[in-house]
């Protein structure tokens, strides 16, 4: 199925906006003014994008603390996670999360969280569920090749197996786990999807620094989960261009990887290549949307900046429902 | 005696018992850093600071990166501390013992009582606590009362770098699992380090300053803030015992109750939601043993009973602050 212009801009869109939200913060950490841990999505932004471009406000994901590109593709608003991330009384979650958990339930957004591993269990939960709902929705989770090592993501697999729940673990494998390698921590000679199959699932591979790929790739596999086939498994080979955290030495880098990941491994770059080659788009629609994306962003810090911050008298609320 | 932070004190007794004990082992993720890639291992030596060096000098197999897999870490720890050997297992945020509990509550606590007495299990937990970075809910909370609760755990809580000397080398030298808080906060704070072999016993509390007028009774992070609300309230001669616990199981309810008797008025300051904490513990141990010396009830000085917010704001509501220590040692003053 070919895309369409607008489908193509969109998809750009949501790239560019992840792109820029994480590049303005990993400058406005360094005023001092954002508090507490903050990782950066720069580099998977294909990952998030090409998978979420199939989903309906229905299809629920879970996400991890590498959370505001999950959350950006998804569809929640900007400007609130901004403002969350700012520590804001009007952010998305009133302040209380933060960079680590963002949620928003109205898009489908189950929640990023700070503890790795725990997203692929409440992932089949909603998956559980979506199948006793019938409507051909499916559940998300993102993990990292770290949290592909819990115990509680290997428990997930086969449970979804077992009751062949609509679940999608999708492994965004950037190679590195804080500053460990997949090379060491990933036994199975650093390879995620062939667990997945070994728990008895159908599960695919692609380049996840590559929208065009991911998307198509995701197409097929949803097509197999919607279609009743139980769970299912991608690994997307991507990339991390900042530190693990802001404030990450980085040490365990080579010499030049950097350089070399910004230059051969950059969706956004790769998207306009081969927009441009296939002569899919006029690539001034593109820079339209970088200006556009440019604007947003600035309000969005701008507005979160001078934003009231929460009233400290309200620290306790919202514990219970009902108590 | 050489002044160095806890931060340098923990790093250096580590290398001081490695060296002298064959048998120990560090386990954790990142405690090495850097395996698998370019960089090369050692490329951090431990988020926190505290276990650089340790690879270069014992080698992979006493210092083990691990994958991000609590259980296991926890699990393996107990293991080969059965075994016989003497792991010091690493969790680098006390939030991820929620991933770990089994194997630290149902296993490490209970084989020795479970197996009649015939085995031991010499684990070290060293768990990086405490609220105060902005690391919202899942990365900042104390749970020191909730292992404190669990038979079969030691709970320590070094608050001084002369302590967390003493207090490692302690639970490096004893035959049962001590849990090892590290408040992160805390790591950067500078001190006198005693030169040479240096135990702290459990369950000796540290009188950090007596004054008579009211006990505080505390521990970690919350020494330095009744420091603060004790220097306020003796500018209007206003005298504190200040009591830092060091370890809370074992406790030195001996010293507690002792210096009750004498004030009639205690605090109890903790870092974490007040049901079932350290603080109702100690109110509780106070009013059924010292009730006759009591003048006021028991204070508590918690956070409210709620999670940890992220928000500046919120989280400086959340935390126990030296003000609120100094309003409670004031209202029991006036308590008739
Ligand atoms: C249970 C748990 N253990 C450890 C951590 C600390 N931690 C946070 S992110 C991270 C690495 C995660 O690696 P990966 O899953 O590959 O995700 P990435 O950071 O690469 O996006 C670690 C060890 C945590 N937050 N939770
Ligand atoms: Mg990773």
């Amino acid at each position: 199925m070919q895309l369409s212009r607008d489908d193509l801009v969109g998809a750009y869109r949501r790239m560019a906006i992840i792109r820029k939200f994480e590049e303005r913060l990993h400058d406005e950490i360094k005023t001092g003014e954002i508090a507490g841990f903050t990782h950066l999505y720069c580099g998977q932004e294909a990952a998030a994008v090409g998978v979420c471009d199939h989903l309906s406000a229905e299809d629920l994901i879970v996400s991890t603390h590498r959370g505001h590109g999950h959350c950006i593709a998804k569809g929640c608003d900007v400007k609130g996670m901004m403002k969350e991330i700012y520590g804001r009384r009007d952010g998305l979650c009133k302040g209380r999360g933060g960079s680590m958990h963002i949620a928003d339930l109205s898009v489908g957004m189950l929640g990023a969280n700070g503890i790795v591993g725990a997203g692929a269990p409440q992932a089949v939960g909603a998956a559980i569920a979506a199948k006793l709902d019938g409507k051909g929705n499916v559940a998300i989770a993102f993990s990292g090749d770290g949290a592909c090592n819990q115990g509680t993501t290997f428990e997930a697999m086969n449970l979804a197996v077992v009751v062949k729940a609509p679940a999608i673990f999708v492994f965004e494998n950037n190679h590195y786990s804080e500053h460990t390698g997949v090379d060491y921590a990933v036994g199975t000679n650093k390879d995620i999807a062939s667990r997945a199959e070994a728990f008895g699932m159908k599960a695919w591979r692609a380049n996840g620094c590559d929208y065009f790929d991911t998307y198509e790739t995701m197409r097929e596999l949803l097509e197999y989960v919607r279609a009743g086939n139980g769970p299912a498994a991608i690994e997307l080979d991507t990339e991390r261009f900042y530190g693990h955290f802001e404030g990450d030495p980085q040490r365990y880098r080579g010499k030049g990887e950097l350089d070399r990941l910004w230059e051969e491994r950059d969706c956004l770059k790769a998207f306009r290549a081969k927009v441009g080659e296939a002569k899919l788009l006029d690539l001034k629609l593109l820079d339209d949307v970088d200006a556009e994306v440019a604007q947003l962003i600035e309000e969005a810090v701008s507005e979160a900046r001078a934003a009231p911050p929460p009233d400290p008298a309200h620290v306790a609320e919202d514990v219970y429902v009902d108590y | 005696m050489a002044v160095m932070n806890i931060r340098e004190a923990i790093n250096k007794t580590l290398m001081d018992e490695m060296e002298r004990d064959s048998n120990i082992i560090v386990l954790g993720e990142d405690v090495v850093g850097g395996a698998g890639t370019a960089g090369g291992q050692e490329a951090i030596g431990g988020i926190w600071g505290t276990t650089p060096g340790l690879y270069a000098k014992f080698g992979a197999d006493r210092v083990i990166d691990t994958p991000i897999s609590e259980s296991a870490i926890i699990g393996a720890a107990a293991g080969a501390a059965l075994a016989g050997k003497r792991p010091v297992a690493e969790l680098m945020f006390a939030d991820f013992v929620g991933v770990s509990l089994d194997q630290l509550w149902n296993q490490m606590a209970k084989f020795r009582y479970m197996f009649g007495g015939k085995t031991k299990c010499p684990a070290v937990v060293r768990l990086i606590y405490g609220a105060g970075m902005n690391a919202a809910a899942q990365h900042s909370q104390s749970v020191y009362a909730m292992l404190t609760a669990m038979p079969g755990l030691k709970v320590v809580l070094p608050a001084t770098p002369a302590d967390a000397k003493g207090l490692l080398t302690e639970a490096l030298r004893g035959d049962d699992p001590v849990m090892f808080f590290e408040h992160k906060a805390l790591y950067g704070v500078k001190g006198e380090v005693p030169d040479g072999e240096y135990r702290q016993r459990f369950g000796e509390a540290r009188m950090v300053r007596e004054g008579g007028d009211v006990t505080i009774v505390t521990c970690g992070r919350m020494v330095g803030f009744g420091e603060k609300a004790a220097d306020k309230l003796a500018a209007d001669g206003i005298g504190v015992d200040l009591i830092d616990l060091r370890t809370t199981s074992p406790l030195d309810e001996e010293a507690i109750l002792d210096s009750v008797e004498s004030t009639g008025r205690i605090v109890v300051v903790d870092e974490s939601p007040p049901r079932c904490s350290l603080a109702a513990d100690i109110s509780a141990i106070v009013a059924s043993k010292a009730f006759t010396s009591l003048k006021a009830p028991p204070a508590m000085i918690t956070g409210p009973h709620s999670p940890i917010p992220f928000a500046r704001e919120l989280e400086r509501a959340w935390i126990p602050s030296p003000q609120k220590i100094e309003d409670a040692v004031r209202q029991l003053l006036a308590f008739r």
